[in-house]
């Protein structure tokens, strides 16, 4: 075996070739793959392929559809439509033991080892007959695959008790000790110290020089550099495009996965709230959006251009002062620290925009602040009042709005509009012992007006459409006129009416005097919307600008851990 | 005070073997992730059924395949509505107790009308005169060869690796190919057919006959030496043996001019109220199977 | 090929109906056969069960009588399993309540009416509340599953009632039953001369208030929605443990409330039969009743129906009357099952990557 091409250096079609000069059978071959989550369109068309002893990198951020893809490689969801192949010749895979039995092998984020096992025993799980186990052939198995991984692994150990590398590279064990071909590693450095990434790079480049296919996920940048002959750039369900790893320098990538802004639409400007009027310039596709016919997230959000010379604008009047401090917030997890110490002030009347790719901390960050989640260390503050670690309860009496990115966690499904719109508040509502349900209408119809939710107050709010759902979120949480207000992806799987419609009420906050800390992962938006903008990268701000100097590939850099970099 | 230990000890193995087998089916169950509510029901039904095959078939080993055959329906009933359909587990497991208990009291009803029940071909203990050793086959072959036989199977085999992995992480058992409907089917089916013999053994063995009430909430004690036994076999038939103990203690006791005083009912409640306060000391910590009630759907 | 059950998206509003009437059929397809079986006509039992007891002022008075108990204990397990407490103890609490309002009765023998009947009561309710503590002190402090914890203080409650009547109870006459209660302890009749007491007001007033609460005031849309969304709950500022521990409590209270009624209304004494399962099957009552006031109250009276019509139709028919508890189990296992149709569809799957005009091959390619 020829030793292994390094990464980004060569192309694919020299790996491994057996030098006959026939073109090589890619391992895997993905044509075509659909796929839709109710309304939801996941996958949208997704051709790729992968080739032997080749690291075949798929970059995006969370949301644009890897992990389902690698879930429908891997059986555990099948597509709506679309070709697989191995080796050349069609598969169906309908079941992860279909895949198994593909030579296909995984290793996601979410480790799927039984904690209560030892490393053997997870490894015989999917060996194993019904009879007698065989503890020693098992040892042995172990033994085998670590020497081809190049690690060394006790056989014995219980799997819980492990540290989250050596948990990798038991996963990845167990792809091996089923003869596995091709090896999908989803996002594997999320977790990793330093110093495990460099062992488990080793071991990635001595499989492939065995002549395993192997299909990295990640949103890192430097990692996919590093490691892989060719990248494939995914966003919102489709495969952007792909290109050799040698020939694309960061800024092309990056600037790929975040998304140049498309020829279109041009959308309300940053203007104060009387100005922002509606579009001019629609496409067709466009209006047909507009009109709430399609709440698809793959049809494309329509992205924002920043006007040039946008007014960044002079804080609104009345408040002025710090409504949101967060001073040294750290929150640990499994192996590393998933927030690493954040400082962060949110000034009264502008809009902070907090950028990252989804998985850096800023779900974590929001469930701080939020009230979800207690910190390790750290103190967050609303308005002067020192709701560090506060129960829900008491971080809205602070007056703190929140939105965040999980709808569904926020509202009752089973419960009505004007239920859901009342439920932080009910205190207010209350005529002698029983609620008032006239003034709960009353305050239902108002706010349904006055952000035009396409609902009725007694429509169960799991009917609702995303859009309107999140209209309704927001209602609830800006009619108490919050003096500071996170919102996490507040437009993810909106339409056009309905992302603007947020858009104008937070510009409209702000323009009041609250402050806004703007989490998004869509850097159009942003940019957009932000006064200026930091970005999250592994639980730390690592960049901080005003939105008029950002641009998308310095911000798509440091997104992407290229701290530093030059534009 | 004499207490005859021998007599206790006895009457102990003998009480303690449906307590055993019922416990040993419910680990068997809750380690695939299942907690089966229908226990008492199936334990009741396999007394029947054991009663009713002997009856019909002329021999008490007629009545135990009948037990055998009941106990694994009633499995795959449970099966059917958790596994499969994902009802509630609470719901699903006490509606087939109240289900079970009242198609026995109905055919009961029917076939005797009211009155007692005939007396059965039973089985006979062996070694009869001999203390301690004078017990039933079931009960020897429930201690020597099922209690051995379902520890080996959970802990050496593939099947109970697969059992196991299904019950603490139903995903990874996915992704490693595993089926985990079949598997909890078939831990049910197991379950439930230990869960009947036990029930049977109260018909077969001990009572010669059937009453209204036969099990008299014994299931629910299963349930509790479950939990008490952290899911493990040989603290289960440690625990179903103390449990034995006591009960046997307090028909010597109630005797005994000391412990005359003591209601023997107190002593009857005490198993309940250690695993309560079992419960209560540890279950925060309690490492319970890990997907324990969750019902597994791939999307 | 397999069988799925796959997530659909919106339910239809005629679904749910539609749903429980199959229920009703399967349930009468499944029974048709053992009723047949013991010699009975299937229709003619079910008019029994259903249609006859409400012919006649008498029977009718017994399907109230009937229902009373149920309806206590449906209410209080709709409460907490409405709320996400999985009070499995309402038996347990029952038998508390009954306890609680013998104590009452037995040692204040000589208080008048007026005052020691509503004195029983709150004795009877306060009792299930200190038998429903410990498991809900447990789940909300600890995390500790109730189901169990709830489920085993049931058979400790019997022993405690047993214990009683075999000990400082026993009745003068030897037998482990307790001697009647004072004179002032005997629950009025609502229509004199009937056997129909004035639990059934109390029962319905309960209801009543339950629904109202649940409905309408602050407290019982906090409950719902913990019940519904925990995480939503919690992210909206509700209280949950707080809310969960009330409703546990209240649960226990309601059933307590019923024991207490119970012996109050019917025996005015303390035997061991005093419950016959009610407990359980208010778990029944409550499922069927969808977990509302409402519902719980219209189960309750359709089971006391089928109760009292399975004794008419085991003298008549020589049906036994079990046949009554079958129908009631099996209809609760029939309606939840098929209501998890609701938001499920039932498809038939190849097992294959979908492709248009690919034959699927199983197994994939080496």
């Amino acid at each position: 075996m020829s030793e292994p091409p390094a990464p980004g250096s060569s192309a694919p079609s020299a790996v491994s070739n057996g030098g006959t000069g026939s073109a090589p059978v890619p391992l895997v071959r993905l044509r075509g793959i659909e796929k839709s989550f109710g309304d939801l369109r996941v996958s949208d068309g997704v051709d790729l392929d992968l080739m032997p002893g080749e690291v075949h990198a798929l970059l995006g951020e969370n949301g644009a559809g890897k992990t389902t893809l690698m879930r429908i490689l891997y059986g555990l969801t099948s597509p709506d439509g679309g070709t697989i192949e191995i080796d050349g010749a069609p598969a169906a895979i309908g079941s992860p033991a279909d895949a198994i039995a593909a030579v296909i092998g995984m290793v996601t984020q979410h480790f799927s080892l039984v904690g209560r096992m030892t490393v053997t025993e997870n490894l015989l799980l999917s060996r194993a007959g019904l009879g007698r186990l065989d503890r020693r052939a098992g040892r042995a198995m172990v033994a085998d695959a670590a020497d081809r991984l190049g690690v060394r692994v006790d056989p014995d150990a219980t799997v819980e008790k492990l540290s989250v590398g050596e948990q990798q590279r038991v996963e990845i064990l167990k792809a091996l000790a089923r003869d596995c071909r091709v090896l999908i590693l989803d996002e594997p450095t999320a977790v990793l110290v330093p110093q495990d990434v460099e062992v488990l790079f080793d071991s990635i480049r001595r499989l492939t020089g065995q002549g395993m296919g192997v299909l990295f996920i990640s949103h890192k940048l430097g990692e996919v550099s590093r490691i892989s002959h060719r990248v494939s750039v995914l966003r919102r369900g489709r495969i952007i495009d792909t290109v050799p790893t040698a020939g694309a320098s960061p800024a092309q990538l990056a600037e790929m996965m975040v998304g140049r802004p498309t020829v279109g639409v041009r959308r309300a400007d940053r203007a104060a709230p009387q100005d922002a009027g509606p579009l001019a310039a629609v496409t067709d596709a466009d209006a047909e959006q507009a009109a709430g016919l399609v709440d698809q997230r793959a049809a494309g959000q329509p992205s924002v251009a920043a006007q040039p010379g946008a007014v960044t604008g002079a804080a609104g009047p009345g408040r002025a002062g710090a409504v949101l401090s967060i001073r040294g917030l750290r929150l640990g997890g499994r192996g590393k620290d998933v927030l690493a110490g954040i400082d962060l002030t949110v000034q009264a009347g502008e809009i902070v925009g907090l950028a990252g790719v989804s998985g850096n901390g800023q779900t974590e960050l929001v469930q701080v602040l939020c009230g979800l989640e207690r910190p390790t260390s750290g103190t967050v503050a609303v308005n002067g009042v020192d709701v560090t670690g506060a129960d829900p309860e008491r971080v809205i009496a602070a007056g703190l709005g929140r939105i965040t990115e999980d709808r569904h966690a926020c509202v009752v499904g089973k419960l009505s509009v004007a239920q859901n719109l009342v439920l932080e508040d009910l205190p207010r509502f209350r005529r002698g012992l029983l609620l008032d349900r006239k003034a709960i209408r009353a305050h239902a119809e108002r706010l349904i007006e006055q952000f035009s939710i396409k609902a009725k107050p007694d429509d169960p709010i799991g009917t609702l459409s995303g859009g309107n759902m999140q209209k309704v979120l927001l209602a609830r949480t800006l009619a108490r006129d919050p003096v500071a207000l996170v919102a996490s992806q507040p437009t993810r799987g909106l339409d056009v009416g309905a992302t603007e419609f947020v858009h104008t009420e937070l510009l409209a906050r702000r323009a009041a005097g609250a402050g806004v800390l703007l989490v998004s992962e869509d850097l159009e938006e942003l940019l957009a919307l932000a006064d200026r903008i930091v970005v999250i990268y592994e639980g730390a701000l690592v960049g901080e600008m005003p939105a008029d100097e950002a641009d998308p590939e310095r911000l798509g850099l440091l997104m992407a851990g290229q701290i530093g970099a030059a534009a | 005070m004499t207490i005859g230990y021998l007599a206790l000890l006895t009457a102990m193995l003998t009480t303690a073997t449906p307590l055993v087998l019922g416990a040993l089916g419910e680990v068997i169950t809750e380690r695939a992730g299942i907690l089966n509510l229908g226990i008492e029901g199936t334990m009741y039904a396999g007394a029947f059924a054991g009663f009713l095959g002997a009856e019909l078939l002329g021999s008490a080993w007629w009545g135990l395949l009948a037990a055998v055959v009941v106990g694994v329906l009633a499995g795959l009933l449970v099966g059917l509505l958790t596994v499969t359909l994902g009802v509630n587990q609470h719901v699903a497991g006490i509606g087939t107790t109240l289900l079970l208990i009242a198609a026995c009291d109905f055919s009961s009803r029917l076939r005797y009308g009211g009155g007692r029940l005939p007396q059965i071909p039973k089985f006979e203990q062996l070694f009869a005169d001999v203390p301690v050793a004078s017990q039933y086959l079931l009960t020897y072959l429930s201690f020597l060869i099922v209690v051995p036989a379902v520890w080996y199977l959970l802990r050496s085999t593939g099947f109970g690796l697969r059992l196991r992995a299904v019950g603490e992480n139903p995903e990874a058992a996915d992704a490693a190919g595993i089926s985990v409907a079949r598997t909890r089917y078939a831990a049910l089916a197991i379950g439930g057919a230990l869960m009947a013999v036990g029930g049977a053994f109260l018909s077969l063995a001990m009572l010669g006959s059937f009453t209204l009430n036969i099990t008299n909430g014994r299931g629910w004690v299963c349930i509790a030496l479950v939990i008490f036994a952290r899911w493990r076999v040989l603290p289960a038939v440690l625990g179903g043996l103390l449990f034995a103990v006591v009960d046997a203690l307090q028909l010597q006791l109630v005797v005994t001019p000391q412990f005359a005083a003591v209601p023997r009912e107190v002593m009857i409640a005490l198993p309940y109220l250690v695993v309560i306060l079992a419960l209560a000391l540890s279950g925060r910590n309690l490492r319970y199977p890990g997907a324990y009630l969750q019902p597994y759907r791939r999307t | 090929m397999s069988l799925r059950l796959v997530l659909r998206g919106r339910e239809p509003r005629w679904l749910a109906p539609v749903l429980v009437i199959v229920a009703v059929v399967i349930v009468f397809l499944l029974t048709a056969g053992p009723i047949r079986g013991a010699g009975a006509n299937p229709q003619a039992a079910y008019q029994r069960y259903v249609l006859t007891p409400l012919t006649g002022t008498a029977s009718v008075t017994e399907v109230v009588l009937a229902a009373i108990p149920i309806l206590f204990t449906g209410l209080a397990v709709a409460v907490a399993f409405r709320s996400g407490y999985w009070n499995i103890g309402a038996e347990g609490q029952f038998l508390a309540g009954a306890i609680g309002a013998t104590v009452v009765g037995l040692y204040l023998r000589d208080l008048p009416g007026p005052v020691a009947i509503p004195l029983a009561l709150l004795a009877g309710a306060a009792a299930g509340v200190v038998w429903s503590l410990l498991p809900a002190l447990l789940r909300v402090r600890f995390g500790i599953d109730e189901v169990v914890t709830t489920l085993l203080l049931n058979p400790v409650a019997l022993l405690l009632v047993q214990g009683l009547l075999n000990g400082p109870w026993r009745g003068s006459n030897g037998f482990p039953v307790s001697d009647e209660l004072g004179p002032g302890y005997r629950m009025p009749a609502v229509i004199p001369g009937s056997r129909v007491h004035w639990g059934v007001v109390i029962a319905a007033v309960l209801a009543i208030a339950i629904w109202i609460v649940m409905s309408r005031s602050a407290t019982g849309l906090r409950l719902r929605a913990v019940g519904l969304s925990p995480a939503a709950a919690r992210f909206s500022g509700i209280a949950v443990r707080r809310t969960l521990l009330r409703s546990a409590l209240v649960s226990g209270a309601i059933a307590g409330l019923g024991g207490a009624d119970q012996v109050l209304g019917v025996g005015h004494k303390l035997s061991q039969e005093v419950s016959s399962s009610y407990g359980y099957t208010g778990i029944v009552v409550a499922t069927l009743g969808a977990l509302t006031a409402g519902g719980v109250v219209l189960v309750a009276l359709l089971l006391g129906d089928i109760t009292v019509g399975a004794q008419n139709a085991s003298l008549v028919l020589q049906l036994p009357p079990q046949m009554g508890e079958i129908v009631s189990s099996l209809l609760m296992l029939a309606v939840v099952s098929v209501l998890v149709l609701r938001r499920y569809k039932i498809s038939w799957r190849r097992v294959a990557a979908r492709s248009p005009g690919a034959a699927p091959s199983p197994g994939g390619s080496r």
